[in-house]
Order: structure tokens, then C-alpha cells, then sequence
């Protein structure tokens, strides 16, 4: 995978996650572009778009957007449950996710995603085994940063 | 100084903006008050107060300010300022910035960290960001992981090491070993590292290709337990086991398979195996189907094996979800060439989805259309394509006017249905085709003259409808011009009878020259038309004068060059007007003034009568023949 990102329909970008280096100009570039691109497609559309030389695949849940850019050899199919099997981990551990959630506890989606790919690619393939390394990360979060801790508006 | 706002008040803030001018005010703040807290000394908040910078960093504002503080945070010994600390380094540091290189003394040392989260961390961050130079330098402590730590560590190491491999490609022999000795690990998240590791190291290097050709059989029994083997809740997708570590597996096997008899025997049980039993019901199983499908392609395997993936494909065209359908013609498209028998079988489903609704559906129909067009089925497609491209989004109408005339040229059944189909095209998407239709066309009319008079009705009526596009226009200008003795003569069997007159066919081309629309080649061709008719009609050769005359004052270069050389020819050659070979001459030298104005190449066929005038003409204009 080369770039995840998460964006809500009136196109705020709620996470964004870079595997390829690309100075900020050109990621905001790519963003916008990339933005535009998907929100304009209707509801019942492809999931898979072919966009500059990539492949992009992306699935809305909800409110957001959930967008990702592999390469041409990558499994577009296996793209959409690897983006359904975040979207299980963010649930899972929010207790029914929802967009106010990764906003105001944007570091913990990230730490999650963190935990499920490493370098564009899936690290653990079970869903219990990532959400209890989680846990345990969370336990060494020293007492004194207690938002961390319990994921609150 | 402002008292420091949790991270949570601060994103309530900013939501609450009601303008961006707003927003941009309590984040000014905000950045002036995390600014002053980063100067301080150690005050417990470091963690949120980057935190809070990388929110703002998301929104699209400049946040080069912290990339000390990450870096200083990364150094701290609290798990939370380091779990910050790395986060801000993967967003606001890459490879290209001089502050990258200072954390790697930090990851090193956070590599062999006693807390595995913490290792975790650095693992993840090198994986994310490294550069080449970091990735030279640590690569000996990624092997080292690689082999004595705990399956936590090994599976991030696994990965690290890939992208280690991509940034710095000699480094695969490093990983080589230890890569092969994975493979022997039971935990699935080591496996799936190793196997993503291994397929890295293959594509790079064709001795590590060599080398892990051995390893076939041992992929092959992991894939078989767990395509047989009993129910594994915690990598269970939908009844699949681990659909992820499958779809790699089967991808590796591709990269071995390839090219090779051995390697792919031994995997054809298993690819027909997982082709015949996965479930499809759902879309884990499909992506695991399409896997199978592409390495069973891909490598040389039996012609049954190759039939029942070519089957698969053609179950994916009736699926009801878009997405599989997408999928399969994708892969059509790759084996059309190879496999072209297999893939006529589907035709029917395939052209049904020119009608899809999606355009990158609509897209991949129309490449596979295309390609499967043949002389058997000629007749047939072209009626679905001319379809397709009178109501296809108007990024597809050139590929299809294009793609059409490619097939018509190559399979049509008749001379008649070639020109039909072309004047069908050039009708209906005129304004997208290439620049050589027209000489193309022109060219295919001349050498057809059994259907001159037939070409010459259809082109005018078509010429009455519509002057809008450019190519059909120009090519019923020169159609009238060459044969406007035909027209007005109105004697076609193949047509309707229409009477044409001498001023019917005047006024079209008046109406050609003096619309807004027509473009100056268009009124070339027009006012060429114009010309080559004065030989061929009796009454109304004063009207054609007048014309050409009023183009000898007309703005446009080109057109008031040809007309006065026009006007030259109607005073020098007047008394050779009726002459017997007339039209050839004047054919000529419409053809040669054509040739010149346009730089077309074009074949001139002389006749010994003309030389005499076209020799002249030439020199009128300094070319040679």
C-alpha cells in the first residue's frame, strides 16, 4: 500500500497514513485531488478506480471515506477487507466507532492502524491478537495523560 | 502565557469555528501557546502539546516547529512521550528532511529495548520512514530480530526488513536466511511477514528466486492446512481461514510458478484444490478465487486448470457485485491474447456490461470488446459497439471511434458496410476521431467506385442534417466536389431517389463555407469543392465564380490564397474547361492545391493529357512531383 486515507463527505481529511515519501506539497496535492475525485462518485459505483498510475480503493462507511493506494500487483479485493478489518479493530475498540471518535482520538486510530500495518503491509492477521497489544500499549501510558486512556468527546 | 489547553478543548475549539478566518485565529493561538510550552523545560504535558500540533498539522497547517520536539520526544524515556514522539516523526518527518537522521540513534537503541512496545515503536517507525542511510545502518539489528525475539517482534521485523529491501536492495542477501527459517514458524502473523519478506526478495533478485524455488512444497502444505484444516476462530473471515496470509501465499507461488515446470506441477493440486472448494458467496472468498485465478494464469499449468480459471472468470462477469465484475474483466483483458477461445465464450456477458452504469466498468467492457472482435462476429459487435458509442461518456468516445474503425478496417464483410459503418461513426462522434480518418476515408472512397454515386447521395443527406462535425464535413465537401456529376444526376439504385440541382448543392456548400462552425480546413475543403464542380455542372458556373472571388479578400490566409490562384485558373484556363478529360485535370489540380495547402502525401495519378497543366500548376507553386 502506498498511502491510507480516511476523509468525511464534505472532504476533511480525518487520518492520513504515507508509506511512500513525498514532501507536504505533493501530498496535499494528491489529497485534494484524489478527494475530489472520489466524492464526485455516485453511491453505486466501483469500489476500484484507476487514478494516475495507481490503484485506488475505497469504501465508505458511514460518514467517512475510507481510501487506500496499492500498488498493480496488490489484490483490490483483499484491499476492501483489509480496509473492513480496520474499520472491525476501530469498533471493536471504541465500542461502535463513529467519526467524533477518530477526531477527537485521532492518535489512538492511528496507533491501532500502526498495530494491523506496518510499512503498507498487514502484520497481524488476527483481530484479537491486535487489539490485545493495544491494550497492553495502553497500560504503559503513564497515569498523568489520563485523555489518552479513555476515548471521551 | 496561556494556560494550556487539553487536546480535546482544543478540538472543540476549532470545530466550533464558525469561518475559516475564525479558525485560523484559535489556531494561531494555540500554535503560539504549544511554541512557548516547547521551550520549557520538562513539564509533564510535552506528550499532548505535540499531540495537539499534529491535529493542527492534519487540518493543513505548518507544523515544521515540532520536528525538534519529536525528536526529542522520541529520546524521552516516558512510553507515552516516545509513543507520541514516533507518531510525530511517521507525519511530519520524512526522508528527504535533515532531521530524520537524528532519530536513528534513538531507534537503535529503542530497538533493543527490554519493552517490547517500545521496540514495537521503533520497528514501526523505520518501517514507515527510513530512508536508504538509516536503512544500511540498522539492517544488521532488523536481522538480528529477525531471529531471536518473540513472535511480536519477528512479524514487525519481517516487514521492516521489506521495506529495508526496497530502499537498499543489496540488503536482501542479508535477509535472505533468515527469511527461508521463518517459513517453519507457526504463528500467522511471523508467516505472513516472512511470505511478504521472501516475495520482496524474489522480485528483486532472480538467485533469491532460484534459491526459494525450493521452498514450493513447504508452501504448498501451509497453504493446504489451511484451506483443509479445522475451524481457526481467531483467523477465521467468513469461513475462510486467514484470507490474507492465503491471498500472499498464492501470490508468492505465482512468482515461483512462473516460467518454471517443476515448481508449478507441484502446485497445481493445491491451486485446483482452492479453485474448486473456496467458498464465493462472499467477497473474502472471491479475493481469495481471484488470487488462485491469477497465479493458475500465470504459471504453467495444465490446460484444465487453466480452463476452470477461465470458468471462475466468467462466474465473476454474473455476479451481482460491480466490484467482481470490474475484477474479471481486468483479467480477461490480460489473457485475451493467450487465451482468446476461452475468453469469446463470455463475449455475450461482456458486451452486457457496455450498458453498466459505472464508467471504469464501461471502460474495461470496451477494451475487452474491442480485442474479441473477429471476423466471425463482425456483424454483430459492430451493431452493439455503434450502440455503445452513440450514448458512452465522453471520455470512452475516442477510444471506441478509434477502436471501431481499427476493427472495421481489419474484418469488414464488404466495402458497402465499410463505408456505412465509417460515415455511422464519423456521425455520430466526428469530433473525436483521429486526424487520418479523413485521407483514410478519402482514400477508401476513391479505390470504391462501384459505390461513388451511393457515397456521394449518403454523404449529402448527411451534409443536410448536420454541419457540425468537422471530419464529415470535409469529407462530403470533397465527396460533392469529386462527384457532384453523380448526385445531380440522381440516378442511384441504393438510395431513395432525391433531386439534387445545381443550386441545391451550391447552397449546401455555401451554407459549409460561411458557418461559424466550420473550421478554416473545413472551408478549404468547401471552397476546393466549390471549385472542382465548375467542370461538372453547366448553369450555374458565374455563382461558383462569385463565390471564389469573395474568398479573395477573405481574412483567413490559407482560404484567400486558394481563391485567387482559383480565380488565376478560371481566367487562364477557361477555354479547357469542357474539354473531354476535364475532370481529371481539374482533379488534379484540386488534388495538387489540396496537397499543397495541407501537406497531405497523397497519390496523384497523371494522365499524359494533364501533364501539360499539372506541370504548370507546379511550377505555379515550386513543388516537383
Amino acid at each position: 500500500m502506498q498511502f491510507m486515507l480516511l476523509f468525511s463527505r464534505q472532504g476533511k481529511l480525518r487520518l492520513q497514513k504515507w508509506y511512500v515519501p513525498l514532501c507536504d506539497k505533493e501530498k496535499k496535492k494528491i489529497t485534494r485531488e484524489l478527494l475530489q475525485t472520489v466524492l464526485a462518485r455516485k453511491p453505486k459505483m466501483c469500489s476500484f478506480l484507476e487514478w494516475r498510475d495507481l490503484k485506488v480503493v475505497y469504501k465508505r462507511y458511514a460518514s467517512l471515506y475510507f481510501c487506500c493506494a496499492i500498488e498493480n500487483q496488490d489484490n483490490e479485493l483483499i484491499t476492501l477487507e483489509i480496509i473492513h478489518r480496520y474499520v472491525e479493530l476501530l469498533d471493536k475498540y471504541f465500542g461502535s466507532v463513529c467519526e467524533l471518535d477518530i477526531i477527537f482520538n485521532f492518535e489512538k486510530a492511528y496507533f491501532i492502524l500502526d498495530e494491523f500495518l506496518l510499512g503498507g503491509e498487514a502484520q497481524e492477521t488476527s483481530k484479537k491478537n491486535v487489539l490485545k497489544a493495544i491494550e497492553q500499549a495502553d497500560l504503559l501510558q503513564e497515569p498523568r495523560h489520563e485523555y489518552f486512556n479513555v476515548p471521551v468527546y | 502565557m496561556s494556560p494550556s489547553v487539553p487536546l480535546q478543548e482544543m478540538i472543540r475549539a476549532i470545530r466550533s469555528a464558525r469561518t475559516q478566518c475564525e479558525e485560523r485565529g484559535v489556531i494561531q493561538r494555540e500554535c503560539a501557546a504549544i511554541r512557548a510550552q516547547f521551550r520549557q523545560a520538562d513539564n509533564g504535558g510535552r506528550s499532548h502539546n505535540l499531540a495537539k500540533l499534529l491535529y493542527v498539522h492534519m487540518l493543513g497547517y505548518p507544523a515544521h516547529f515540532g520536528q525538534m520536539e519529536c525528536v526529542r520526544m522520541i529520546a524521552s524515556s516516558r512510553y507515552s512521550e516516545k509513543r507520541v514522539g514516533y507518531l510525530g516523526a511517521m507525519m511530519l518527518l520524512d526522508e528527504k528532511q535533515d532531521a530524520s537522521l537524528l532519530i536513528t540513534n534513538s531507534i537503535k537503541n529503542d530497538l533493543s529495548h527490554s519493552n517490547q512496545y517500545v521496540q514495537s515503536l521503533a520497528l514501526c517507525t523505520l518501517a514507515c520512514m527510513g530512508s536508504a542511510e538509516m536503512c544500511r545502518d540498522l539492517a544488521p539489528e532488523i536481522d538480528r530480530l529477525l531471529r531471536a525475539s518473540n513472535s511480536y517482534i519477528k512479524k514487525k521485523a519481517a516487514l521492516c526488513a521489506v521495506h529495508i529491501v526496497r530502499k537498499v536492495h543489496e540488503l536482501g542477501e542479508l535477509f535472505a536466511p533468515a527469511a527461508r527459517s521463518l517459513l517453519s514458524e507457526k504463528n500467522h502473523g511471523v508467516l505472513h511477514g516472512a511470505v511478504v519478506l521472501i516475495t520482496e526478495l524474489c522480485e528483486r533478485s532472480s538467485e533469491s528466486l532460484e534459491r526459494f524455488r525450493k521452498t514450493v512444497p513447504d508452501l504448498v502444505q501451509i497453504m493446504k492446512g489451511l484451506v483443509i484444516s479445522g475451524y481457526s476462530p481467531e483467523h477465521d473471515v467468513a469461513g475462510i481461514s486467514d484470507p490474507f496470509l492465503q491471498v500472499r501465499l498464492l501470490r508468492l507461488l505465482r512468482i515461483l510458478g512462473r516460467n518454471n515446470e517443476t515448481a508449478s506441477d507441484a502446485m497445481n493440486d493445491l491451486l485446483a484444490q482452492v479453485a474448486t472448494n473456496t467458498d464465493s458467496t462472499k467477497t473474502v472468498g472471491n479475493a481469495v478465487l481471484y488470487e488462485t485465478v491469477l497465479t493458475v494464469l500465470d504459471i504453467k499449468s495444465e490446460s484444465g486448470l487453466r480452463v476452470l480459471a477461465v470458468n471462475i472468470l466468467g462466474r465473476f462477469l454474473l455476479n451481482n457485485d460491480r466490484n467482481i465484475r470490474y475484477i474479471a474483466m481486468t483479467s480477461l483483458q490480460k489473457i485475451v491474447g493467450t487465451d482468446h477461445n476461452a475468453v469469446q465464450r463470455h463475449r455475450g456477458t461482456i458486451v452486457d456490461c457496455l450498458k453498466d452504469q459505472d464508467a471504469s466498468v464501461k471502460r474495461r467492457a470496451l477494451d475487452l470488446s474491442l480485442a474479441l472482435v473477429s471476423a466471425s462476429n463482425i456483424r454483430s459487435m459492430m451493431k452493439e459497439l455503434l450502440l455503445f458509442l452513440s450514448s458512452c461518456p465522453p471520455e470512452l468516445r475516442s477510444q471506441a471511434a478509434n477502436g471501431i474503425f481499427t476493427a472495421a478496417e481489419r474484418y469488414a464483410p464488404s466495402k458497402r458496410w465499410h463505408i456505412d459503418t465509417i460515415l455511422h461513426v464519423l456521425i455520430t462522434a466526428g469530433g473525436d476521431v483521429r486526424d487520418e480518418t479523413v485521407p483514410n476515408l478519402i482514400q477508401l472512397i476513391t479505390n470504391t467506385s462501384e459505390l461513388h454515386c451511393y457515397t456521394v447521395h449518403k454523404l449529402y443527406r448527411a451534409l443536410l442534417s448536420d454541419i457540425s462535425q468537422q471530419s464529415l464535413v470535409q469529407v462530403a465537401c470533397w465527396c460533392i466536389g469529386e462527384y457532384g456529376d453523380l448526385l445531380l444526376r440522381g440516378d442511384c439504385q441504393e438510395v431513395e431517389p432525391m433531386q439534387v440541382c445545381e443550386d441545391d448543392v451550391l447552397d449546401a456548400l455555401e451554407t459549409v463555407l460561411q458557418s461559424h462552425m466550420s473550421s478554416t480546413a473545413t472551408r478549404g475543403f468547401a471552397l476546393t469543392a466549390t471549385m472542382k464542380l465548375s467542370t461538372r455542372i453547366t448553369d450555374n458556373v458565374d455563382r461558383i465564380r462569385s463565390i471564389v472571388s469573395i474568398y479573395g479578400s477573405c481574412i483567413d490566409l490559407e482560404l484567400q490564397q486558394r481563391a485567387v490562384e482559383y480565380n488565376a485558373l478560371f481566367k487562364k484556363y477557361d477555354h479547357m474547361r469542357y474539354a473531354k478529360k476535364d475532370s481529371t485535370h481539374f482533379c488534379c489540380c484540386g488534388v495538387i492545391l489540396f496537397c499543397s495547402v495541407n501537406s497531405f502525401a497523397f497519390n496523384v495519378i497523371l494522365e499524359p493529357e494533364c501533364e501539360q497543366l499539372t506541370m504548370h500548376v507546379l511550377t505555379l507553386y515550386g513543388l516537383t512531383l
